[in-house]
């Protein structure tokens, strides 16, 4: 399919483009967040709060006022409008007045002419603070007598899925219990922006970020000004993975540039940046999984505790999707599945690739392979046997319509050859795990294993949310033929959505030149660039734009009557009747033509009490094999090869879906052997890239990909989002190849030396710790009615 | 205090506070922002530049420690429209993503091909192991590495 429309437009859908942007990224000319620069800029400082729960008792701001260079120290009371903030609720101060509630959270912010100066004079801000209680375990949390992070306690929020008979009863049982630490997006661009005071009384702020629109409606009401008098633009983003999701810098560089009169930046640095943006929630996960002598599944009973940190940010559809997803891509006749999510003093928790899918696919899959060992089984027969396909009904009672080729995706990348086996004898240490440098043996303790794992998650947002995007498209007539304008708000944070939305006009308007307008808020909203939905969401925009511009193009060109009947279509810069070439495009372009629209996806549905309903749009699946060599000495592990098959609709653009697939499956490495933000009394300890490790070059394999084409209905040519699967899979695919290397129970990620050594005893050895009851049936914050962003 | 320094072929000079690094000297004064500040410990490489010929990051190194010494970027590489092969090779294999640590890569695989023309794997994935990528996963990033050393060869027999 690819192959063939790839051929009608050079340069549109199917073909691998490279990027647009690709050029001036390669010269560092592109001007990301933290480049930006005007004349007479200040540079703005955040105070955090070094306590994970206390009072402010005073602030004293006057030796930083006098500070040499300094143009502005801002206090809560200095936010213009509402002191809260939210992506769902607004419940996050903008600065805190009364409590702190998380270390690192925003207390007083600084304008200087030099960043260095503006931090010198932050440290002389005096607060005085009075510590309280912290809750820094998610299960003290739901303690009756833990303390309280809001007056209405501590559950967040809670979901339960019920399907089928819960109590159904199955002839082997088997259980497991697994924890998942709390990851860190490490876009390598930190945060950054700078805000512009306008002539208007508004202000301009350029800012990286991965939805301008909510960015938007978010900082209008604490900066008391209307929606049209704060004009978001784009600037280059340096990675997102969820991190840009919540605003960081966003309102306080506007407060100061509107105090001050003068452009404002804030650029985080990387220390910073950890406290300043949320992450992937630390997940506890109890599962019995029932099936048949058989094989087949019967009953999947699962709870999923999550830990929210001190704010709610987008944790209701963390736990959501980690509860809706808990049983995995298989058909489940009978389900129970409970999610609690808790507030803590810990840094606040939201929206990370893969989004509650990828805990609960550690947990799902670490399950597979006991059954499969408990039946004797091979684990990838046993996955077969039970796969989800087109018309399964899952736990939530949805029916799924669209593709579904989970059978496909297994079978894809079980026949993925494997790497050659480990050479007995002399082994180039370099091959040895942990390297030259890390390992000190000859490679005797090295054991070989191969793991499986097969995941899912949404495309697009869920639950009812009227989820939508906006897009103009200008066709006009240029020196060298006609050209397209598109002007979009879908925010390239360096996945590739700008590529994609111009291969999709090329292929729609049959033509080669377009431009991309920058990405603002002088058009409409596009959607959050996250839940791998841009392709899907904003491509359906443009490419709904560019069939608006079409009709009226035909329209145009049936005033030549003899085209009245023909039927119409455009190739390579022509206008062709019934086939034949008629008339080339520009000539009917003495006016431009410009259209704009607005494309949703299918209605979803929000849960109903016992969890049922249409609650996804859509689904992707992913497999993934992992072989690894572990020395089970010395606790090093090295990942030979990662091989995965991806349920990708249609590949707009292979190369990039590719590289979405590869990059998923590193940051899954990530969180199965090395990502973990360690936290000591509700602080971070390892804030820096020397102590939080991301995979290197010395880490990552080769990753074998294969693309699994059935075009879903209802999207832009049948493609459906890619970013996440890859990640969803690769931490149970590697542990699943750990496990099998070892015969060890491994339930706890990242895995660390002593777990593969078995000098600590691994977590989820029965007794496990109990599940937490829940306090109350009520979930908040909605029942202490903190307002939903956007309300009055 | 005033540092001279020569950046991509021409004598700068700028006055700057005594604890900026070159990395800050390059981004704020001189509007080089091309070098990226992404992690300020030396770990990441985005912001790796030449020192009188050596690969260092930026970050690390003071703007007085390159007074009178010579200073190349990535914005240096490029002869004029026409891209170094290293970042024709970036673009072609798709190892950009977000792009903000492709400055950092650049230089250091230019580094690399300086030294080795055809670089083994192992010295390939050992020698960026210093540049952190969070987008590619590393791979098309090899290809790329790949890609150029293959041209650059071609263009030196050529020559």
């Amino acid at each position: 399919m690819s192959e063939r429309v790839g051929e009608r437009t050079r340069e549109g859908v199917g073909v691998s483009v490279p990027r647009i942007d690709g050029v001036p990224k390669v010269k560092g000319q592109f001007a990301y967040g933290s480049d930006l620069w005007a004349d007479e800029m200040l540079w703005g400082h955040t105070l955090r709060s070094p306590h994970p729960h206390a009072r402010i008792r005073s602030i004293r701001i006057g030796e930083a006022v006098a500070s040499p260079g300094v143009y502005a120290v801002l206090l809560s009371d200095d936010v213009p409008g509402s002191r809260f903030y939210g992506l769902e609720f607004a419940d996050q101060p903008v600065l805190a007045w009364e409590t702190v509630r998380y270390v690192g959270e925003p207390v007083a912010l600084v304008a200087a002419e030099h960043p260095e100066l503006a931090r010198r004079a932050a440290e002389r801000i005096v607060v005085d603070y009075e510590p309280l209680p912290a809750v820094i375990d998610m299960q003290r949390a739901l303690e009756p007598d833990a303390p309280t992070v809001h007056p209405f306690g501590n559950v967040l929020h809670e979901v339960r899925v019920e399907h089928g008979d819960p109590d159904a009863e199955a002839e082997v049982w088997v259980e497991g219990y697994c924890e998942t630490g709390m990851q860190d997006q490490a876009p390598l661009g930190p945060e950054a922006g700078m805000a512009v005071p306008a002539e208007d009384g508004g202000v301009d702020l350029f800012v990286a970020t991965q939805w301008l629109h909510i960015d938007r409606k978010q900082l209008a009401p604490c900066l008391n000004l209307p929606e049209d008098k704060v004009r978001l633009f784009l600037a280059g983003t340096g990675g997102a993975f969820g991190a840009r999701e919540d605003v960081s810098m966003q309102i306080h560089a506007c407060m100061l540039a509107m105090h001050t009169g003068r452009p404002v930046k804030m650029a985080y640095g990387r220390t910073e940046s950890f406290v300043g943006h949320v992450h992937r929630h630390p997940s506890r996960i109890w599962m019995r999984t029932g099936a048949t002598r058989e094989g087949d599944l019967v009953n999947v009973r699962a709870r999923i505790l999550i830990d929210g940190g001190a704010y709610t940010s987008s944790s209701i559809a963390v736990i959501s999707n980690a509860t809706t997803f808990a049983p995995g891509p298989y058909e489940v006749p009978n389900a129970l599945v409970e999610g609690t999510c808790v507030f803590t003093n810990n840094p606040p928790c939201g929206a990370m690739r893969g989004f509650g899918a990828v805990q609960v696919c550690f947990a799902h899959e670490g399950q597979m392979d006991r059954l499969a060992a408990a039946l004797s089984m091979d684990p990838v027969e046993l996955r077969l046997r039970n796969a989800a396909a087109t018309g399964t009904i899952l736990p939530t009672g949805q029916v799924i319509r669209g593709a579904a080729p989970v059978r496909e995706v297994i079978e894809r990348c079980a026949a993925i050859a494997m790497p050659p086996e480990t050479p007995t004898g002399m082994r180039d240490p370099v091959e040895l795990p942990g390297g030259v440098a890390g390992n000190v043996g000859r490679g005797e303790g090295v054991r070989r294993g191969v793991g499986f794992a097969v995941g899912y998650k949404n495309h697009a947002y869920s639950g009812g949310f009227d989820d939508s995007s906006e897009a103009r498209v200008t066709l006009s007539a240029g020196p060298e033929g006609p050209v397209a304008e598109i002007h979009c708000a879908a925010a390239e944070v360096g996945q590739g959505v700008h590529t994609i939305l111009a291969q999709i006009a090329r292929t729609v308007l049959g033509i080669e030149r377009v431009i991309l307008h920058t990405s603002d808020t002088l058009v409409g909203s596009a959607g959050s660039t996250s839940a791998s939905r841009q392709t899907v969401v904003s491509g359906g925009a443009v490419k709904a734009a560019c069939e608006a511009v079409l009709e009226d193009l035909f329209e145009r060109a049936r005033r030549d009557a003899r085209l009245l009947a023909s039927d119409l279509g455009v190739e390579d810069g022509f206008v062709t009747a019934d086939g034949e070439r008629v008339a080339p495009v520009e000539e009917l372009l003495a006016q431009p033509i410009e259209c704009t629209r607005v494309w949703r996806h299918a209605q979803t549905h929000p849960l109903d009490e016992r969890g049922q309903g249409d609650v996804h749009v859509g689904f992707l699946f992913g497999a993934q094999r992992a072989v690894v060599d572990v020395d089970e000495e010395l606790g090093l592990v090295r990942v030979v090869q990662l091989a995965t098959a991806q349920d990708v609709g249609f590949a707009i653009n292979p190369q990039s879906v590719i590289g979405q697939i590869e990059g998923g499956s590193a940051q899954g490495l990530g969180l199965a052997l090395m990502e973990e933000i360690q936290l000591k009394d509700g602080e971070i300890a390892n804030a820096s890239f020397t102590d939080y490790l991301l995979p290197t070059t010395l880490d990552m394999p080769k990753v074998e990909v294969e693309l699994v084409e059935e075009p879903e209905p209802g999207t832009p040519f049948g493609a459906k989002g890619v970013g996440e699967p890859s990640n969803v899979v690769a931490p149970a695919a590697i542990v699943s190849a750990l496990r099998a290397a070892l015969g060890r129970e491994l339930h706890r990620i990242p895995v660390r030396p002593d777990d593969l050594v078995g000098l600590r005893e691994p977590v989820g050895i029965p007794p496990w710790p109990p599940f937490p009851e829940r306090p109350s049936r009520e979930p908040s914050p909605a029942s202490a009615r903190v307002p939903r962003t956007g309300e009055p | 205090m005033l540092v001279r320094t020569n950046v991509n072929g021409e004598w700068r000079e700028s006055d700057v506070w005594p604890g900026s690094s070159l990395l800050y000297l390059l981004r704020e004064h001189l509007g080089l922002p091309g070098s990226k500040n992404a992690c300020e410990q030396g770990e990441c490489g985005s912001c790796s530049v030449w020192l009188d010929g050596e690969l260092v990051c930026a970050c690390l190194v003071l703007a007085a420690q390159a007074h009178e010494r010579e200073v190349r970027t990535v914005e240096g590489l490029a002869a004029g429209e026409a891209l170094h092969p290293v970042q024709e090779a970036f673009v072609e294999t798709g190892a950009v993503q977000c792009g903000f640590c492709t400055p950092g890569f650049i230089v250091a695989v230019a580094d690399l091909l300086e030294q080795e023309p055809e670089p083994p794997e192992a010295m390939v994935r050992e020698a960026l192991s210093g540049n952190l990528c969070r987008c590619t996963g590393y791979e098309k990033i090899l290809e790329a590495v790949r890609l150029a050393s293959g041209r650059m060869r071609i263009r030196e027999d050529e020559l």
